[in-house]
């Protein structure tokens, strides 16, 4: 990979309509570096989430292109994009009559990888997500807890080892205190694998702690893109609300201190 | 006559007609599984077609038996035969329940996972053999379950036009205003639809939770 371009995906003046009228998406740039954590951020309707399909075309641009290691998604064999690509959505998505093992061997198994290396790579990644893999591997959806499910999900995308993951609210369904706890071991995660992560939340502080940058949608807009530090500087309209919000919730955080 | 006496002293056209009777129901539902599965999987692909096929499927229901025999007589090569009519007509009857069962329990599937499946480049055919038909299976067999059973009461019509089993009795049984001969056609084609129902039934039971354990 060492001749691909410097942005991992690429959005050139996307737009996205719906029934060719209604518009989700429009005229949206953005490039995001490889290796770069980015968070979408917006409220619900905002088009973070059809931002984050376009990518892996489980949704068309009505115009404008997106790359995908350079290259226009709709050059690449769908199927072979989504396989090369990690995808971890909310409610995880698990196959409800596959053990763990076989949820995770899944892609590897599509893409004929031998026995023996299936077997290592669930074991690894099952580990790398907090799963021991003699107590999880034989259960099935229903015998995990929330978080635990989530867990799987993550390691589902993680298993062909993709360069890419795309992560749609992940943490979003979970009790406070296991998202927190998903959310520091995302943290470790991440440094450690150095993929490329697009993170769709509505969640700022989710957004100020796991990104490395932020893209911040509002109606269908990119509204610009920001560190988190620079986020929290901002004096962007559109950025103030969120962190109003943010430092409001902190001052309560405090006096209760 | 008692009825046991009846049975002992005619088991050998009771058997007949029995071997008759499981053979109409037999061949019908094979068709109507082959034939209704993959249109519930069509409509599940084309919902467009809903409200067609479902639509064409239930006015079939709504023709009574005898009038379906009657309509399909005059249809070349499938006329000629009384068996082969009988098959026909028990076959459109047991289409509706399979067709909507199968497309019921493939639209059931849990929107997140059809759309984890696809977004990890499941093809569209994946998706269908390791997602979406196991996860409907116990409801398709319900839908077959539920069909095995209509068409072992309907398949007695089936003597009207002389294409034979257990009707033969009751029809018989009804122009002699004998009881027992009656029975000699209702009792078996009951125990028939009850046993059906059992083992059908334990088959969906057991794939209501965990209907794939692939390989291991």
């Amino acid at each position: 990979m060492n001749d691909s371009p410097a942005a991992a995906i690429e959005f050139v003046n996307v737009t996205y309509r719906i029934n060719g009228n209604r518009t989700l998406i429009s005229d949206l740039n953005l490039s995001i570096h490889r290796g770069e954590t980015l968070m979408l951020l917006g409220r619900s309707g905002s088009g973070k989430t059809t931002t984050l399909k376009l990518i892996n075309r489980l949704l068309a641009q009505s115009e404008g292109h997106v790359f995908v290691d350079g290259r226009s998604t709709s050059e690449w064999d769908v199927i072979q994009l989504r396989r090369h690509i990690g995808y971890a959505i909310q409610e995880a998505g698990l196959f409800p009559h596959y053990t763990v093992e076989d949820n995770v061997a899944l892609v590897p198994r599509l893409e004929r990888w031998d026995v023996a290396r299936i077997a290592v790579r669930v074991r690894e990644v099952l580990q790398l997500v907090g799963l021991p893999y003699d107590e999880f591997s034989r259960r099935y959806p229903d015998e995990l807890s929330g978080g635990q499910r989530q867990r799987v999900g993550l390691a589902r995308a993680l298993a062909a080892d993709p360069q890419i993951l795309l992560m749609d609210e992940p943490f979003g369904a979970l009790d406070p205190i296991t998202r927190a706890e998903l959310q520091h071991e995302f943290l470790e995660l991440k440094k450690s694998l150095s993929k490329t992560i697009v993170f769709v939340t509505h969640d700022v502080a989710e957004a100020l702690m796991l990104g490395d940058r932020i893209a911040l949608m509002d109606s269908g807009k990119l509204k610009g893109i920001f560190s988190p530090a620079e986020f929290l500087r901002s004096k962007d309209e559109a950025v103030e609300p969120y962190v109003t919000a943010f430092r409001a919730t902190q001052q309560i955080l405090n006096s209760g201190a | 006559m008692s009825l046991p006496d009846f049975f002992v002293a005619h088991k050998h056209e009771v058997l007949t007609l029995m071997g008759e009777h499981l053979w109409l129901v037999g061949v019908s539902m094979l068709l109507a599984v082959a034939i209704g599965v993959p249109l519930g999987i069509l409509l599940s692909r084309r919902p467009a077609l809903k409200s067609l096929i479902l639509g064409t499927n239930n006015i079939m229901q709504t023709i009574p038996s005898l009038a379906l025999f009657g309509l399909l007589l005059p249809v070349p090569w499938i006329g000629a035969r009384a068996d082969r009519l009988a098959i026909l007509a028990l076959t459109l009857y047991a289409l509706l329940p399979v067709v909507r069962n199968t497309y019921t329990g493939i639209a059931g599937v849990d929107a997140p996972v059809r759309e984890a499946a696809i977004g990890m480049g499941l093809t569209s055919r994946q998706l269908l053999w390791h997602v979406e038909l196991p996860l409907a299976s116990n409801v398709i067999v319900a839908g077959i379950r539920t069909a095995t059973v209509i068409t072992v009461g309907v398949a007695t019509i089936a003597a009207a036009i002389g294409a034979g089993g257990l009707g033969e009795f009751i029809f018989r049984g009804l122009a002699m205003v004998d009881n027992n001969v009656i029975l000699a056609g209702a009792i078996p084609a009951a125990l028939m639809a009850l046993c059906a129902d059992f083992v059908l039934g334990l088959i969906q039971r057991s794939l209501v939770r965990r209907p794939v354990r692939t390989h291991h």
